[in-house]
Order: C-alpha cells, then sequence, then structure tokens
C-alpha cells in the first residue's frame, strides 16, 4: 500500500479545521467567526478535491502517515462511503455556519461574547473530528476521533449555560463515555487476539471465534450508546431539544452520524464475515423498535423542539435497518450493495433534511419566542419561508417522491424482497407513514388560523431562514443520485399509479395517526391509552439504572446472537 | 497460573466494579470515578496483551504502550471535562442531580435526599 495522489488532502481535511479551531482560540472575540467562515470554505474544497481525486483514480485516496505502512504505520483511507460523507457533511456545516451568522454573531459594541466564540470553534471541531471518524483506517484512530467529536459535541448542549442545559450535558457526556469505553475494550481485545488494528488488515484475520465476538458484541453495543439507538437514549431528547437551534442542527445531523458511521466501518469493512444472520435481526428489530416508540412518542410531544428530537430518535432506527437488509443468507456475510447504498442515502438525506428541520423550528422558537405546538396557528403566515422549510425537510425524511429518502426508500425495499425478508418492507413503509404522522401534525399547527394576530417578539434573519430551506431542497436534490450512479431501473416511472397511492397512503395515513395520537383528549377511543404508555415506557427507558442495564442486555443479546444461530 | 493472565483477570474485575459502579451509583461524581475504573481496567487490560504478546528478548509489545499513553490523556481529559461540567452545573443549579424529571419546586422538607437522585 502506498501513498495516493491526493492523499495529502485527507490529512489537510482533518488538520484545516483543528487549525482553525486553534487559530480561533488565539485571536479570539470576533475573529473567531471569521476564521470559522474562511475554514469553511477551505475545508468544503477540499472535500471536494478528496472526491476528485477518487473519481479520477477509480479507487480509494491513501495517505500513509510518515511514509509507514500499516501495521507499523497509520494509515488514512477514503474509500467511496467516507467521500460520500465528507462532501455531504461539508454541504451541511456550509448550510448551518450561514444560519448561525444570524444567531451567532459577537453583538456590536462587545469584544467577545462568550457563546458565539464556543460555538463557531465547537463547530469547527465537530468537522474535523467528523472528518477524522470518515477516513481514519485503524480502530484506535477511530476511538480518538470519536471521543474528540463526543468532547465537541458535550459543550454545543450548554452553550447558554442554564443548570437543565448542564445537566443535559453531564448526562450524555457520561453515557458517551461509557460507550466509548466498551468500544475500546473491543478494540483492545481484538488487538490482543490477532496483533492489528488497522481495518484492511482486521477484516483478512478476523474469524468467527470467541475473541472476534465479544469484541464484535462490545463495540456494537457501546457504539449504539453513543448513537442514541433504542434503548440507549437516554441522553439525547434532552440534550438536543435544550440546545440552541443551530447547536441542536449540528448534534442532531452530524454528531450522530459518527458512531452510526463506525457500525458500519465495523459491521462492513472489518467483520462482515462474524457478523451472524440473527445479529443483523437484532440490530435491524432495535431499528424498528426505535422508528414505532418515538414516532409515537414526537405525537405526544407539547414543544416543537423535543418533537423534532423524537423524530431524530426515530430515523435513527431507520439507519439502522439496512444491516438485516444487506445480510447474504446464501453467503452467510454482509454485503454492500443495494441496502447499503440506500442506508447511506438515508443517512446523508438525514443530515440535511434534519438539520434544516432544526434550524426552522430555531426561526420559529425565536420568532414567537416559545415553541409549544398549540401556539403556532398563523405562524405560516408570518414565517413562511420557516414553514416550507419544515414541509419540504418533512417531505425528505417521509421518503415520498421527489426525495433522497425516496430512493433509500426504493433501494432498501428492493434489497428486502431480493434477500425475502418481506417483514422489513413492512417497516420499511409503516417508517414513512410514522415519519409522515409528526409532520402533518406540525403542518396542521402551523397552517392553522389564529383567532387574534399574532404578535411576533423577534424578526428573523431571511439570510438564515433561507439557509435552511436551501439544505432542506438539498436533501430533495438528492433524488438525482438517479441520475448518476445509481441504477436506472430503480424507477421506472414515479408517476406510476402505484407510487402515486404510496404516497397517498404515506401522507393520508400519517394524517389518520396525527389525528389519532397527536389531539388531546382524543376523539378516537384508546389512544390516548396507547399514546400514554409509549410516554411511559420511554420515560422509564431513560432512567439511568434502567438504560444501564438494557445496554448490558443489548451486549448480551448481541454476544448471543453472534455464538448461538451459527 | 501465568502473571498476563494473572494480570487480564485483575482487569475483569475492574471493569466490573465500574460498570457496576457506574449504573447503581447515582451521584454524577461517583459516575465518573466509576468510569475511570472500568478505564483503568481497560488499560491494565491492554497491558497484560502487551506482555503477552512480547517478541524475543522484548519486556512487551511497544504498540499498546504507545497507544496506552494515548488512551490515558483521553481519559484524563474526559474526566476533567467531565467534573468542570459538574461544578458549572454545581455553581448554577445548586444541586448535582443527574435526574431528568426533577419536579423545579420541590420543598426540600418534602424530598431531603433530592439530591441523591
Amino acid at each position: 500500500m502506498t501513498t495516493t495522489p491526493g492523499g495529502l488532502l485527507l490529512v489537510l481535511a482533518v488538520l484545516v479545521p483543528f487549525v482553525g479551531v486553534l487559530a480561533g482560540l488565539v485571536l479570539g472575540g470576533r475573529n473567531a467567526q471569521r476564521i470559522a467562515l474562511l475554514t469553511i470554505v477551505a475545508g468544503t474544497g477540499i472535500a471536494l478535491g478528496i472526491a476528485v481525486s477518487y473519481l479520477n483514480l477509480g479507487g480509494a485516496v491513501v495517505y500513509l502517515l510518515g511514509g509507514w505502512s500499516p501495521p507499523l504505520g497509520i494509515a488514512l483511507r477514503a474509500d467511496g462511503l467516507s467521500i460520500v460523507m465528507l462532501v455531504a457533511i461539508a454541504v451541511v456545516i456550509c448550510g448551518i455556519g450561514i444560519y448561525a451568522c444570524a444567531d451567532f454573531s459577537t453583538p456590536a459594541g462587545q469584544r467577545e461574547a462568550r457563546a458565539p466564540f464556543t460555538f463557531w470553534l465547537l463547530l469547527l471541531a465537530v468537522w474535523g473530528s467528523l472528518n477524522l471518524v470518515f477516513v481514519s483506517g485503524d480502530l484506535f484512530t477511530l476511538y480518538v476521533a470519536l471521543e474528540l467529536l463526543t468532547f465537541a459535541g458535550v459543550p454545543l448542549v450548554c452553550l447558554d449555560g442554564r443548570g437543565e442545559t448542564l445537566r443535559a450535558a453531564l448526562r450524555y457526556l457520561i453515557f458517551a463515555l461509557l460507550g466509548s469505553v466498551l468500544y475500546l475494550l473491543g478494540a483492545v481485545l481484538l488487538y490482543g487476539g490477532y496483533g492489528t488494528l488497522d481495518i484492511a488488515l482486521l477484516a483478512a484475520r478476523v474469524g468467527p471465534e470467541p475473541v472476534a465476538w465479544a469484541a464484535a458484541a462490545l463495540m456494537t453495543t457501546g457504539l449504539l450508546a453513543k448513537t442514541a439507538l433504542f434503548p440507549l437514549h437516554l441522553w439525547l431528547p434532552p440534550a438536543h431539544a435544550g440546545a440552541p437551534a443551530a447547536a441542536s442542527a449540528v448534534l442532531s445531523a452530524l454528531v450522530v452520524k459518527g458512531s452510526w458511521f463506525l457500525v458500519v466501518r465495523l459491521w462492513f469493512d472489518v467483520m462482515p464475515a462474524v457478523v451472524t444472520f440473527s445479529s443483523a435481526q437484532l440490530l435491524g428489530g432495535l431499528g424498528a423498535a426505535a422508528i414505532l416508540v418515538f414516532s409515537v412518542v414526537a405525537l405526544r410531544q407539547e414543544r416543537l423542539k423535543l418533537l423534532i428530537a423524537y423524530s431524530t430518535l426515530a430515523q435513527i432506527g431507520y439507519l439502522f435497518l439496512m444491516f438485516p437488509l444487506a445480510f447474504d443468507v446464501a453467503a452467510r456475510q454482509l454485503d454492500g450493495g443495494g441496502a447499503l447504498a440506500g442506508g447511506m442515502l438515508q443517512a446523508i438525506s438525514h443530515a440535511t433534511a434534519k438539520a434544516a428541520m432544526f434550524m426552522a423550528a430555531g426561526s420559529i422558537y425565536a420568532a414567537l419566542g416559545h415553541d409549544r405546538l398549540v401556539g403556532l396557528a398563523g405562524i405560516a403566515r408570518a414565517l413562511p419561508i420557516s414553514v416550507l422549510t419544515f414541509a419540504v425537510s418533512g417531505v425528505a425524511l417521509m421518503g415520498v417522491l421527489p426525495s433522497g429518502a425516496y430512493l433509500a426508500k426504493k433501494l432498501l425495499l428492493d434489497a428486502a424482497s431480493g434477500s425475502g425478508q418481506w417483514w422489513w418492507e413492512w417497516v420499511l413503509q409503516a417508517g414513512g407513514v410514522l415519519t409522515s404522522s409528526y409532520v402533518v401534525l406540525v403542518l396542521a399547527r402551523a397552517l392553522g388560523r389564529s383567532e387574534q394576530t399574532l404578535q411576533l417578539k423577534n424578526s428573523v434573519s431571511r439570510v438564515a431562514q433561507s439557509a435552511a430551506l436551501a439544505l432542506a431542497v438539498c436533501s430533495l436534490l438528492l433524488a438525482c443520485a438517479a441520475l448518476g450512479p445509481l441504477p436506472r431501473t430503480l424507477i421506472s416511472n414515479p408517476l406510476a399509479p402505484s407510487e402515486i397511492a404510496s404516497l397517498l397512503l404515506t401522507v393520508g395515513g400519517g394524517g389518520l395517526l396525527a389525528f389519532a395520537f397527536g389531539t388531546r383528549p382524543s376523539r378516537i377511543p384508546g389512544s390516548d391509552a396507547i399514546g400514554g404508555g409509549f410516554v411511559n415506557a420511554d420515560s422509564t427507558l431513560r432512567r439511568w439504572p434502567v438504560a444501564g442495564i438494557s445496554l448490558l442486555v443489548v451486549a448480551a443479546l448481541f454476544g448471543w446472537t453472534l455464538v448461538a444461530a451459527r | 497460573m501465568s502473571t498476563p493472565t494473572l494480570y487480564g483477570l485483575c482487569a475483569a474485575v475492574l471493569i466490573g466494579f465500574g460498570v457496576y459502579g457506574l449504573i447503581v451509583n447515582p451521584q454524577p461524581l461517583r459516575k465518573i470515578l466509576a468510569f475511570n475504573v472500568v478505564g483503568s481496567g481497560v488499560f491494565l487490560l491492554f497491558g497484560a496483551i502487551a506482555r503477552r504478546g512480547a517478541a524475543a528478548g522484548f519486556g512487551g509489545d511497544p504498540v499498546p504502550q504507545a497507544l496506552l499513553i494515548t488512551g490515558i490523556v483521553v481519559a484524563f481529559s474526559a474526566t476533567a471535562l467531565a467534573v468542570a461540567l459538574l461544578l458549572r452545573l454545581h455553581d448554577e443549579a445548586g444541586s448535582v442531580t443527574l435526574a431528568s424529571d426533577v419536579p423545579p419546586a420541590v420543598p426540600p422538607a418534602v424530598a431531603p435526599d433530592s439530591d441523591a437522585k
């Protein structure tokens, strides 16, 4: 293995954001924002440069640090998965950067304000750590990248320094530390068993034996705790709902993708032959449970930002559905292909759409001075751009035409029917209906007529709202992937009766669910009891001892499914 | 029993203690300490693996030792960040409970142990 042309760009992708952090820290005040914006421009250029060299090479871009090749040295490697994530994250960061200029400018007449100063530095730190997650070629560097990501993400939760957000940040930090120490334990076991941590070398050496099973179970569980997959989600709702809008967008759209990406790396690249059919089913099953429980809990929320936080939890579940679908039963191993492409497309659709959604909610919050759902009536007239953003990003999340998530759903459905796992088709369709339910609920409230004229507390920057809208539109434009790398046969006729029927079913079913669970007291008998049951289950699972025991149970279940049923 | 195996078992015991502490101890400071105990267990295990994998004439495999130092630095900074957050939380809120759904206005006489939730 040697350094390829363009390999130096991988180093720059990590180095430039961190140089920006240090320069901003030294120069301070207003300069932090200027440096951050400059770095965002430079970093986006670097991400595009890596993509171009990848296309020119027709293979992975590699850089060997110090010229030493693994196992002695450390390699940075950007394959197709990394490139997709690098570019998508750069686009989202650009959108968030433009949006945040309105919220996080140092006020005139002040030399330095704490929240803006911290925000810009942490934004760069999150970006640098994510880039490191995407390009690292060995498990220990990935551990360090993951920890950096947590350290950058945690203070974003408590930018405003209120007691409840500090508490949310501390919960997040401690639970994430538990997750990463489990990951590290797994990495240590792998080193003990195989004498290397390099992903490519490990993939050749790992076989189905006890040390690999233990490591896979521990690492997967640790990463799930950091990704906040059901039932290990105790930290996410307060952390994401309490942070300022731009910070929530970073946390929800970007930070959770870091540990999710690592699960993808681990399962597809390190141990595709170690994981079993039943363990992949278990991972998908947790995802399905997340979609069902958190969508219903989202419908029961009274505040918009909490609703979006629960929607993030449900969408995280969606991201894990690709694992069972990618399992090749005949070869008894995970196999990329359509399901993996669908999962990646789902992830970047979610990154763009969820960032846009949180930013739109932030504009609404700023304008109204609150984000209670019952007080949203009339907001569509006052802030048309933000409500449109919410609608567009909602459509992008539902997976109806025309959006990137629609293609993703198509790919996953194809994989499900191709591998004969019909039950996942039901989960995928139900997921779309459940997603549309809370989008419809919010839009119905926002489009409602208010009796008295709406008093806006603050004016909201038009540029910021447009940045959010642009990101939401990006998520729709991902549908253009059908013209490029994806197979042409995927969509034969987007206006075929079956497609229109599925669109109507998704939106109509969502409307019905919103009517059943979103209104209180509900006019449909029994739905209050069911909704309340889900809310109680969620708050029980979010208690610390329960979450801790769930963590051990999940680890044990993964161990069992890896060992038995082989 | 060989020395690395003994150390490995000690590491397992430490990790067990730490995870137990992280789950059952309600106070955040104890959780932070428990995290450090788990961390020490993992590092000890790594050390044992380094000793076991030593080439002839070496005291230990140097790669795990280099990684260990990095791991300790990471764990140290994590602890520092957590303690800083904890102190700030104490200054802001007057208590350091991690329970999310704390009723905001409970008179202290009714819930004397609310700090321990």
